[in-house]
């Protein structure tokens, strides 16, 4: 139960400690990130030789402050997570709880829209997307919304069925109450615990999936301080100034895993809450 | 006069008949026990009343009146500006019938702004006073504890509380008391006895204790394979059954002084028959020592004196001597 615990309480840390980041990135940062000097390329950060102290993890190939980007960058990860999973939450929310409660043909509606979902490669439409309509936040944020609600729409579907046969919601329709009071006021509550954990693992596969998308040149454009972009733009260089993949990428790692240890922690503590 | 009337309620699920025409009415301000093994549709005569049954139901009655008014040609939006107003019902199992999501108060305050407006102090303040009613202490505590700060026993007085939030005429308690402890199910009973008296509540309680139905019935419907075989009033059934179904229930049940020490119990050979659509003719006649040829065809309901009316064919006179 104790270990448990911790990770639980790491991976909140991690999580709120990078939100508090990129909420005060403006503060935070010591350099502007976008203002460039190319007498200043490619400095190293502070554990290496010829180090400059100005830039605590040195310049980037265009002279810019890394450690300042980097915090920036946390800004595009952290809003790009969230509001992805608003989006996706949102729809897939309704469409599994629709499914869940009426159940027969309307479910099979339901689940033919998450089969379908579900075939399709998640990459490839985001590309083609943003091929045709160009890309942008917005784009990215739209894109990964519409397509990442398939695990809210199972999970919300099979707890619905759940709840939907629980003796207070016969109680519920006894009492005169209509559909749509009992789906907001005693289904909706009763499941938001399994889709809490969903969130946050939906929101660890948003954040990896801008990266990639910007990795491949097709997620937030630059000069847009994203992780995955900045990996991107590193990597021409990353046999000779190795640092440039790897700070943003050790930073994507311990966003993604203090979300997913949240998440797990989450499982675990919401699990045994119910036993009891 | 009778507030609620049930007349050759038929309910089907697919192949099988779960209620084959079962027929009794509840009078205003009486107990009406609906007793029967499990499976005999007590329940589902319950959930019919109140339009609950699953859409994969379907139900058909030659009547089914509510204080005079068809309750089979209301409209769902009708039906449930009823439920919980005018009629209401609890439940078998108190641990799962509460929302564990909102506080007692809420919920019972939503039960009456519901149905009848008003603001939310006023049915905090109704709550209260019911919660007051039905002997639960510190109301205003309880308000605003959840299901899980509450025992067994509080909780079926909270869902008793806030089935008479608007005021019912009628209740339908299933199995009200099954999953509670005895001296818990004594206090239940007897509040429910109280609230009917002082309030002229109509209660439909459904049970298969014979003993609850001895102590609080004023009258009994016999339930068995989804008719109503018996019905009449408390002390007439005990004293004088007369279908061989009830005469075999009641032989089960071991009365002090009746039965001497060491004499077996009475028993009811084989086992109830599922029964399909088209099945006529009595449902008992397997398991019943006066079954005949006859009893393949249509069975009457006959009439006795003092509103005891029974199923089957024989004779009152002919049974007894059985």
């Amino acid at each position: 139960m104790t270990t448990n615990k911790i990770g639980l309480w790491l991976g909140a840390v991690i999580f709120v400690g990078i939100g508090l980041i990129a909420l005060f990135a403006p503060l935070l940062a010591p350099q502007d990130p976008f203002q460039q000097d190319l007498t200043r390329r490619l400095l190293p950060p502070f554990w290496m030789d010829g180090h400059n102290p100005t830039y605590l993890l040195g310049t980037d190939q265009l002279g810019r402050d890394y450690f300042s980007r980097l915090i920036y960058g946390a800004r595009i990860s952290m809003m790009i997570g969230i509001l992805t999973v608003i989006g996706s939450g949102v729809i897939g929310t309704a469409i599994g709880v629709v499914g869940g409660f009426y159940g027969g043909k309307v479910d099979d509606v339901v689940m033919f829209a998450i089969t379908t979902r579900l075939s399709i490669p998640l990459i490839l439409v985001a590309l083609a997307i943003v091929s045709i309509v160009g890309s942008s936040t917005t784009v990215v944020v739209m894109t990964l919304g519409l397509l990442l609600w398939d695990r809210f729409a199972v999970v919300a579907r099979v707890a619905t069925m759940q709840v939907r046969t629980q003796d207070f919601v016969a109680a519920a329709w006894a009492a005169g109450c209509s559909h749509f009071h009992i789906v907001l006021r005693e289904i909706l509550p009763n499941i938001l615990a399994p889709l809490a954990v969903v969130t946050t693992l939906e929101m660890a596969l948003a954040i990896l999936l801008e990266a990639a998308l910007s990795f491949l040149g097709l997620g937030v454009p630059p000069p847009l301080p994203s992780w995955g972009l900045m990996i991107a733009e590193g990597k021409d260089y990353m046999f000779f100034s190795p640092w440039v993949i790897t700070i943003p990428g050790v930073a994507l790692c311990v966003l993604v895993f203090g979300i997913n240890l949240l998440g797990d922690g989450l499982r675990d503590l919401l699990r045994t809450g119910r036993t009891t | 006069m009778a507030l609620l009337e049930i007349e050759r309620l038929e309910i089907g699920f697919g192949g099988l008949a779960a209620v084959r025409g079962a027929s009794f009415a509840v009078d205003k301000g009486e107990t009406h026990c609906l007793v029967g093994e499990s499976g005999c549709g007590k329940s589902v005569t319950a959930l019919a009343v109140m339009g609950l049954l699953a859409p994969t139901a379907t139900r058909k009655a030659a009547g089914l009146r509510f204080d005079g008014q068809d309750l089979s040609g209301l409209s769902e939006r009708e039906m449930s500006r009823l439920r919980g107003d005018r009629m209401a019902m609890i439940f078998q199992e108190p641990m799962t019938s509460l929302n564990p999501a909102y506080t007692v108060g809420s919920q019972m305050a939503e039960v009456l702004i519901r149905h009848r407006g008003g603001s939310k102090k006023a049915a905090l303040d109704r709550a209260a006073e019911l919660l007051e009613r039905v002997r639960i202490t510190s109301p205003g505590m309880r308000l605003g504890q959840y299901p899980h700060q509450l025992s067994g026993g509080l909780r079926q007085r909270v869902m008793i509380a806030m089935a008479l939030m608007c005021g019912p005429e009628l209740l339908i308690a299933d199995e009200p008391t099954t999953a509670l402890d005895v001296t818990v199910q004594a206090q239940i009973l007897k509040l429910l006895d109280e609230l009917q008296r002082e309030l002229g509540l109509a209660i439909l309680l459904i049970t298969h204790d014979l003993g609850i139905v001895a102590r609080v019935a004023h009258r009994v419907s016999v339930m068995y394979a989804g008719e109503v075989v018996e019905t009449a009033p408390v002390a007439e059934l005990f004293g004088a059954p007369t279908h061989p179904y009830t005469r075999g229930l009641l032989s089960c049940v071991p009365v002090p002084g009746k039965i001497a020490p060491g004499e077996p119990l009475g028993s009811i050979p084989g086992i109830v028959p599922r029964v399909g659509h088209g099945f006529t003719g009595c449902a008992f006649r397997q398991r019943c020592d006066l079954a005949g040829p006859d009893c393949e065809g249509t069975v009457p309901r006959r009439t006795l004196a003092g509103d005891h009316q029974y199923l089957c064919l024989r004779e009152p006179t002919e049974i007894a001597r059985s």
